[in-house]
């Protein structure tokens, strides 16, 4: 307990009038729906950025870092040009980024429920999925942030996609449902595992192969047949794939269909094991 | 007042709970008169966090059962949830939140529209004697204070049962009676309350009634007043002047008295617990047989007296062991 306040509490005296008349026994208004007690948490969500703003810090620099540092590193060797490669990169860079950010889902998860206020969320009676659903109606402002910020740096930078405002952002659109899609993945681990660290571990150990061994940065054609054939099975490849296409403004409805699949079976099942995690915790 | 009072707030049988080879609970039978405020009295380790959070529905049962109001705490979980509020051991609220935003969070969640949200957090802050900090972040409130926000959270719509899961525990006296008052009037109004505690006397004062529990058993149920006639009719209390006495002040009295004579950590006080059997009579006259004993084999007795045991004397005496001897730094 810390005693850093300035203890306004030593001049309170508990009266029998003024605390007995703010309780209402029998007085209770209707329950919330499921959608506005979901709302109610992502306010929460978004009080919590409020108040602890480093946590922005995944959304900005270090989309801003990943683009850089890819663009110049590769740019030359991949492309000829850095403003060439680009055109291909961005796409894929945001997509990198967004969903590496996923995990940070997890970890706040975890860091919650080792405190004492998740225990009173468990305790209303609410729709059960409402604060993990707040969680990342939150993590969805985040999402958005990040792209935005990677799609400013590249515009910047030279990035000129074919498709205008519209595809870009139906590209940017498909990629935040689909990062939400895919945080049920890390919701489940921070009910399921032990620590935050182990959640990390976890997350990084999914998601580096997850992101690298897909079409972010090369064509997968150039690679050798075994490599591929996991590229292309990889749902951030077709993720990537329908991004850009939108992007660019060309056709891309089965990575589009595929990518919506996905994110189908990710919120059933996993949102179902986090559910059933959540109760039995 | 109320249709509920006469019936049991909780109403538990051979409620088990265990966490690998820890039977962490093991056969807890509780019965809670609703309107009143129960204490559940124990060691650290002896079960009472976990039987609380079975019974606030965060846990679920291995065996047994577990009734709120009648409603069964897993087939009816949800019936409990909208009867029951928490209050544990560590703060309930969010740390990163101010307080009001906390309190509207909550009303937001119970169902209150916006506006209604705002006015019943700025009443209840009041009330709570928070309306200064309101907009400061709870992790800057002092430990008195976090107390305070986090009842005010707990009876934001007033509750049926309340769970005080070791309320006062690390906070400055002043701040303890702050809560026992807080307690007081929730209680008046209707509420009834589990109080889960290792000080005995804050269970003394509270409680109409106390369960004893220690590794997750009841070991002892009933009033203050019924726990301590229990153990004994009375503690005879002697202060000697001369600390090199008590050895042969100890030997008298285990004579006279014919108990077993405890050492107090003051190297002058000695105490007997005086047998049970007998009438409060006959140990008044034991005792004043004792104490001329004592004087007749040339000791000097400072302070003498013969009271009730206190709720450590009752623990020591059904559980061979202090009550203390488990305290964590928690």
């Amino acid at each position: 307990m810390s005693s850093t306040a300035t203890e306004t509490g030593t001049t309170f005296a508990p009266a029998a009038d003024t605390l007995g008349a703010v309780l209402m026994p029998g007085a209770r208004p209707p329950r919330p729906s499921a959608w506005s007690a979901s709302v109610t948490f992502g306010w929460r969500a978004m009080l919590k950025i409020k108040h602890v703003p480093d946590q922005l810090f995944d959304v900005t620099a270090f989309p801003i870092m990943m683009t850089l540092m890819f663009t110049y590193l590769f740019g030359g060797a991949l492309a000829g040009s850095t403003t060439e490669y680009l055109q291909f990169l961005l796409p894929g860079i945001m997509v990198m980024s967004v969903v590496q950010i996923t995990m940070y889902t997890g970890v706040a998860v975890k860091t919650d429920i080792e405190k004492g206020v998740f225990d009173r969320f468990r305790t209303l009676p609410i729709w059960r999925p409402a604060p993990m659903v707040g969680y990342l109606l939150g993590d969805l402002f985040r999402y958005a942030m990040a792209s935005v910020v990677i799609l400013i740096v590249g515009l910047v930078l030279g990035f000129r996609p074919g498709g205008g405002p519209v595809g870009v952002l139906a590209g940017m659109a498909l990629l935040v449902g689909f990062s939400f899609a895919l945080s049920w993945v890390w919701t489940m681990f921070g009910l399921l595992l032990r620590s935050e660290k182990s959640v990390m571990g976890i997350s990084m150990l999914v998601l580096f192969p997850l992101t690298f061994l897909s079409s972010v940065f090369v064509d997968p054609r150039t690679m050798p047949g075994w490599l591929e054939a996991f590229v292309n099975v990889n749902p951030i490849t077709q993720l990537v794939d329908a991004v850009r296409a939108l992007m660019a403004g060309t056709t891309a409805t089965g990575e589009i269909a595929w990518v919506l699949a996905s994110g189908a079976v990710f919120i059933v099942v996993f949102g179902t094991l986090t559910m059933r995690l959540y109760n039995r915790k | 007042m109320r249709k509920r009072s006469t019936d049991l707030a909780i109403e538990t049988s051979g409620l088990v709970k265990t966490f690998g080879d820890n039977r962490a609970v093991d056969g807890l039978d509780l019965s809670v008169p609703a309107g009143t405020v129960y204490g559940v009295l124990g060691p650290n380790g002896a079960g009472k966090t976990t039987a609380v959070r079975m019974l606030a529905t965060l846990l679920r049962p291995d065996g047994g059962e577990a009734r709120v109001f009648g409603h069964d705490v897993v087939r009816e979980a949800d019936t409990v949830r909208g009867l029951v509020s928490l209050t544990g051991q560590y703060a309930s609220v969010d740390e990163d939140m101010t307080g009001m935003e906390n309190l509207i969070l909550l009303g937001r969640l119970l169902g209150h529209a916006k506006p209604a949200a705002r006015d019943r957090a700025a009443q209840l802050l009041e009330a709570f004697g928070l309306t200064e900090a309101a907009d400061r972040q709870v992790k800057n409130y002092s430990g008195g204070m976090r107390r305070r926000i986090d009842i005010a959270a707990s009876i934001l719509n007033t509750p049926e049962l309340l769970f005080l899961d070791e309320p006062t525990t690390g906070l400055d006296p002043r701040s303890r009676s702050q809560v026992w008052d807080i307690v007081r009037i929730v209680v008046a109004h209707g509420t009834t309350v589990l109080l889960t505690t290792q000080y005995l006397d804050e269970a003394d004062r509270l409680a109409g009634r106390i369960a004893v529990i220690d590794h997750g058993r009841l070991i002892a149920e009933g009033t203050p007043g019924e726990l301590k006639s229990s153990v004994g009719a009375g503690s005879v209390h002697v202060r000697l002047r001369d600390p090199a006495q008590r050895p042969e002040a100890e030997r008298v009295l285990a004579r006279e008295l014919r108990a077993q004579v405890y050492l107090e950590a003051d190297p002058v006080a000695l105490t007997v617990r005086v047998n049970g059997e007998e009438s409060d009579r006959a140990a008044a006259e034991q005792a004043a047989r004792a104490l001329s004993e004592l004087a007749a084999s040339g000791i000097v007795v400072d302070d003498f007296s013969l009271g009730q045991p206190s709720l450590d004397e009752v623990f020591l005496a059904l559980t061979d062991r202090p009550a203390t001897t488990e305290e964590a730094a928690a």
